[in-house]
Order: C-alpha cells, then structure tokens, then sequence
C-alpha cells in the first residue's frame, strides 16, 4: 500500500464532504488523514486527504473519478519534497504528582505548550509532522494518557504557486 | 417578469428546456408541480406509467431513441425510491435524464415526517450530480443547471429534489435560455499524431466502438476509419446501431455472448482502436490475459475512463467525433490484405459453428421480425437470453434503434423503456422481451392501451429464467435452482384485460402474420412465442475465460454437458 495525499478544492455546500469521500469508498480506499475547512473565500473549502491506494494508477483513477464531481473545482496532488505539510495534537494526561516532572520535561523536548492545567490532568497542544506527532504520544505512552485529538494533516505547495487565484472564482 | 410559485417555475423551466414529454407518477409532495401541470397540459404532456420505476425506464428510452434528456417526475418518500433502479440503470449506460422529487417541507426535514426520504444521499452513487432545493430563489438555476450537466460531456442522470415549499412559495420568473453546452474540447495536436503513429504501424488494425459513438453521433466517422485504415470494426451491446449492421467491415458485438469472428478477430489485432467504450468485464472476460500482447488506442470523452482497465495504450480524452476529425486525415490508406484475409478466415468458420434449425426457434423469430421491422422504428429488449438473441441476430441501419439496457442489466426495463421510445420517435416501436421480465413489467400494457402507443411486444415464452438457467446447466451441475418458473399466467388473456391486443404463435408462419397485424395495429399487441427451454445463447465465453474458452454453439455445449 502507498500513502498518497491530495487537497480539493470545492464548493462550500452541505453535502459536499459526502460526495467526495463517497468516491473514496465507492473505489475502495482507506483514509487515513481527513481536513476540512473553509478558505479565504466564504465560498470555498478545502479538503486535504491522505489515503492508502494499492498502486499509482488506482490513484490516477480514482482522482479521474473526483475531477469530474461538479463541486470539486480544483485538485492538486502532493509531492512530500515539494510541499510543506503539518497536523495539530491536542493529547490529555494525568497530573500525576510523582510523574509529573519527567513529563513536563518530555513536553519541554518537544516544544510542546500547556494550553490547560488542573490538579488531576495537563492539556499540551503540539504541531508539526505527522512523524513528530506520533513520536511524541510515543513518549507520552511512558505516562498516563486520558484522550488524544489530531486534527488531520493540512498542506500547502511551497512557493508562490496557489491552487487556485480567489479572482478568478 | 411575473410572480409564479415554485412549482409553475418548474414546469415553466421545464418548457423553457425545450421539454415536451415527462413521465411520472403524482403523490402528496408533488401535488403542487401536477396542479402546475394542469395549465401546461397543451405545452407539456405527462405520461403517467403504473410504477415509477417504468417512468424512469420511459424517460430513459425516450433519451436513448433521440438523444435529447429524459423527464421523470415522483414524489417523496417511496415514489422516489422507486425511481433509484431506472436513475442506476440511465447511470450505468450514460443516458441523459433529469428525475424531479419532491420532498417534504423544510420545516419538518430531518424530522422523519410521512413519505420523508434523503433522496439525494440514496441516489448520490447513481447520479452525475444530484440537488436538494430548499430556496425559490435557486429553483429556475438549479433545473437549468441539472439540464445543462444531464447532456454534456458523458451525459448521466441528475436529480433535482424540490421541497414542498419551495413549491407553494412564490417568485419571480421570466423565461431564460437552456445554458449553452460546453463546446468538446479539441484534443492536442500531439495526442493525435500518437495515436496516428500507433495505427500507421499497425499490421492487424481493429475498430472496436460503443455507445459513446452513439452518444457522439459519430457512426459515419468510424465507418470512414474503419474504411481508411482497412480494418474491420465491432462493437459492444451498448454500440449496436451505431455503424450499420450491414457494413462489409462490420463483424457484430464482441464479448461473453459476442459473434465469434468479431471477438476472434479483435483478441488477433495488433491495434485495437476504442471509440466511447469502457472496456466492462463482459466485454473482456478476464482482464488480467486481455489481449496481453497488443497496442490500444483509446478515444473517450471521459478522462477516468481511460486508465480503468488495459495498460498499453494511447489515450485520447475526446469526443468521438471531435477526435476523429482531427485523427483521420493523418492516417494512411490501408488495405492490409493478409489480415483481410484472416478476417474473411473467421467468418467462413463462423458460418460453419452457425446452428441452422427449421421451425420456430430464437433465431427464426428474431429473423422474422428483421424481415417485418423498418429501418427507423427502434427496436427495445428487455435483459437476458432474448436480449443476447436480439443483439446478434436483429440489423440496424439507423443510430438509436437498438435500445437495451447494457451495464446495469436492468430486467423490467423493456415496457417502460419502449413506451419511451415510441413516444419520442411517434415510430412503432418493438419490444423483445422473455417471460421472466415481462411478468416484472407487464402491468405498462396499461399505459400504452390507455395511450394507444404503436407498440409490439414479442414475447419469448420458455417458462424459465433462461440466462440463469444457462449457467446452472453449464456451471452449476444442471441444478436449476429456482429458474423453473411453474407460472399459471394466460399471457394472452393477460394482455387483453390491460386493453392491448394479444396473440399467441405457434409457427413462424403464425408469427409473419401477428407481425403483420401488430405493426398495422396503432396500439399495444403481445405476440407469444413459445420456445423451448434449453435454447442457449451462442457463442459463449465464461465468465473469467479467454478467447480460447469460447463455447461456439449448441454441439459444443452438448459435447461438454456430455449428452
């Protein structure tokens, strides 16, 4: 299985999400990173998805299949060398007294911030890659979690180039 | 501008559209679009069927017989479900159709009010695109859109969902123009010169098409390649009609039922050139040993077509005919005698597998028809044995005669779809069909007596699923699991309580004189044909098979079911 991911850009209508991941399941492919959100245009959202496809072409089809869906108006596969990708954690630990200095520590090895803090349990948000991501809840497994929350990973090409110029819309 | 309520936009737009025939059927959420129709009823005629789902087959036989977009109408709830088969089956052979529901108002939706359904997530797989209207100001648009995207590039149905009250609400309307068809975009100059190097080095070309060359109307550009490039052409079961039957090169349908020197002839090409066809796995047999030695150039409107299935090839993301008008002129003239010669090898051998046999058999009453049935009346099956037997047997000189239901393989689609394309041609129009589908259908006699519809329905009676019954003899042991249908159905008596004519044949001279009557007759006639239940559609390739696995005829599959 290769990991390939991609960003659409569509209409900002209800329904629209489901027509999209409907062409996924309907040729079979596992997601296995989802984002969702409005643009700089109210009538835009972006989808940024990650997903397993057995070769290149079950990828070329199934992009074929998304190019033609009325509310998709721009797609741009991703190379990883060529763009910068990114995901936010929010994970939930104990606050446990005997732990809690080599946590914190932990935490301060990677960057990570304490967005809330109470007796019983410490909120830390991070972002980066997916890599640092996972090797940070790695780390965390040392400890109690309580519950964990990404948010996907999100991507742009670097450079100048956009998918697509606002104006034109 | 005037002030009219949503659901006199609707019927309006309609109009506007160029829309002259919708079928359907009313209920509770559609009750203000009918009462909109009552006005318009000079302007815009509503066929009503016994059964949404043969209004939807109707929309899409009146589509498939004239190009133009189908109109069906339903309400909410099981109305609309009852369309999803005929919206799939309109699906899977790209047929223009746009189906309008109604649906509960707005402010009890998501509330699962009575006949309340999410028509457009049901039907979401099965669409091009589908809407839910919730807003008056974006009803006129939105029907406007729906037409627009049913019958460009590679057409499809659309459904527009209105809720009730966007139907009752009122606003302004002035008459607006359909939105003009994309122009097909001309495919670049390197592509072509590609894919004219590919079929210049040809030794074995082959013309392989289908309905996307009807969709095209690109039949006398493809008899003109074939032509050019001395190749011999065949097509699949949705590309029949598309090329004169009759054509010297024409070898017939390729595929699982397909004519032996057709199918022969494309697996021995060194080039196969594909117009508007997507390579489906009845067509194939079993992908992975496809052809695995030769070239294929691939012309289709529809980009995610192009890498579904074969590997080496050129793809041309075009209009057939677009494509071909750039393509042709950079192609050499070509006789190549040596593969004419093979040609002319597999159809003397073909004729040898032929099974000749008197009386009234599938072959005779599908050449009795031929011999009655004029060049422009559309000719409509429904699915199974009886619809291979049309597809091999049965000539077409005219685009848009052949009318069947190919990728779905839809049974029950015949009455509906044939009523459709009478009305659309005003042509009498002939139906073959078997008794298994026809018990599915049988209740649209109704609307063609009612209508008087010019309409002959040939029914081959051998009591049996016979496609199904087919295979349990040849793969499953001769276990005819529930394929022996112990019906007590007088089909003639049947036919008359609906108001049709009806005649039941016993010769093929019975039959010349039923044909007779029913195309003279300006209404519904059923003409039964009894054949036995072991008929056997030949040639066969199993499922998975390669060429080399094709049973030729009734000797064959008697020698392997060893009797």
């Amino acid at each position: 299985m290769n990991i390939y991911s991609i960003a659409i850009m569509v209409r900002n209508e209800y329904g629209v999400l489901n027509r999209v991941t409907n062409m996924f399941r309907r040729r079979q492919f596992n997601i296995t990173s989802l984002t969702v959100s409005e643009t700089e245009t109210e009538e835009l959202s972006r989808i940024t998805v990650q997903f397993e496809g057995e070769n290149d072409r079950a990828r070329e089809q199934l992009v074929a299949q998304l190019a033609k869906l009325p509310d998709v108006i721009e797609f741009k596969e991703f190379n990883p060398d060529e763009s910068i990708s990114c995901e936010l954690l929010l994970i939930k630990m104990a606050n446990d007294n005997e732990q809690r200095r080599q946590m914190l520590d932990a935490a301060d090895a990677f960057h990570a911030k304490i967005v809330d803090y109470t007796r019983e349990s410490i909120i830390f948000r991070i972002a980066g890659t997916s890599n640092r991501i996972e090797n940070f809840i790695d780390l965390m497994r040392d400890f109690e979690i309580l519950e964990v929350c990404r948010t996907g990973i999100i991507s742009l090409e670097r450079g100048a180039q956009v998918m697509r110029k606002v104006t034109t819309l | 501008m005037q002030t009219l309520t949503g659901a006199q936009i609707l019927v309006r737009t309609l109009i506007d559209q160029g829309v002259d025939i919708i079928f359907g059927y009313p209920g509770g959420t559609v009750i203000d679009i009918y009462d909109a129709l009552y006005d318009v009823a000079d302007r815009l005629w509503h066929v009503e069927t016994t059964h949404e789902q043969h209004a939807a087959h109707a929309a899409d036989g009146y589509a498939r017989a004239t190009g133009k977009t189908g109109v069906v109408l339903a309400t909410s709830g099981p109305g609309a479900t009852n369309l999803v088969t005929g919206i799939a089956t309109a699906y899977l052979d790209s047929v223009p159709m746009v189906a309008i529901t109604g649906n509960v108002a707005g402010s009890v939706i998501g509330t699962d009010a009575f006949q309340e359904l999410d028509i457009t997530g049901v039907t979401l797989p099965i669409t091009k695109h589908n809407y839910f209207v919730r807003d008056i100001a974006r009803l006129q648009d939105t029907v406007r859109e729906a037409f627009a995207l049913a019958n460009s590039g590679r057409p499809g149905p659309v459904l527009v969902d209105i809720a009730k009250d966007v139907q009752e609400a009122s606003y302004a309307y002035e008459p607006k123009e359909p939105i003009a068809p994309r122009p097909h975009r001309v495919p670049s100059h390197e592509v072509i010169e590609a894919a004219a190097a590919v079929i210049n080095e040809a030794k074995r070309p082959f013309v392989y098409f289908g309905g996307g060359v009807i969709a095209s109307g690109a039949g006398a550009e493809v008899a003109a390649l074939a032509d050019r490039i001395g190749a011999p052409m065949g097509c699949s079961l949705m590309g029949i009609s598309g090329v004169p039957t009759d054509h010297p090169r024409f070898l017939g349908m390729q595929g699982m039922h397909g004519h032996y020197a057709c199918s022969m002839a494309m697996d021995d090409s060194d080039c196969v050139i594909a117009l508007g066809t997507r390579f489906n796995d009845r067509a194939t047999g079993d992908r992975t040993k496809f052809r695995p030695s030769g070239k294929v150039v691939r012309i289709d409107i529809d980009s995610s077509e192009l890498n579904k299935t074969l590997i080496d090839r050129v793809d041309v993301r075009s209009d057939v005919r677009v494509a071909l008008s750039e393509l042709l002129p950079l192609l050499k003239p070509n006789e190549h005698s040596e593969w004419a010669r093979e040609i002319r090898g597999l159809r003397a051998r073909e004729q040898g597998f032929a099974d000749y046999r008197d009386g009234l058999c599938p072959k005779t009453i599908m050449e009795a028809i031929d011999a009655h049935r004029e060049a422009d009346m559309p000719l409509v099956t429904d699915v199974g044995q009886h619809q291979m037997w049309a597809a091999q047997y049965l000539s077409f000189s005219k685009p848009r005669t052949f009318i069947s239901s190919g990728g779905l393989g839809t049974m029950g689609f015949g009455m509906g779809a044939a009523i459709g394309a009478a009305l659309a041609t005003g042509e009498h129009t002939i139906l073959v069909t078997g008794d298994g589908c026809f018990a599915m259908d049988m209740a649209e006699l109704v609307t063609a007596a009612d209508h008087d519809i010019p309409l002959t329905v040939v029914l081959l009676n051998n009591g049996v699923l016979g496609m199904v019954r087919q295979w349990q003899s040849l793969f499953y042991g001769q276990r005819h699991s529930n394929t022996t249908l112990k019906r007590r159905i007088d089909y003639v008596a049947a036919a008359k309580a609906f108001g049709a004519r009806a005649r039941r044949i016993e010769s093929v001279e019975e039959l010349d004189a039923a044909l007779d009557d029913a195309i003279g007759y300006d209404g519904p006639m059923l003409i039964e044909c009894p054949i036995d239940k072991d008929e056997f559609v030949t040639p066969m390739l199993p499922t998975g098979g390669t060429m080399g696995d094709m049973v030729v005829n009734m000797d064959d599959i008697n020698k392997r079911l060893g009797r």
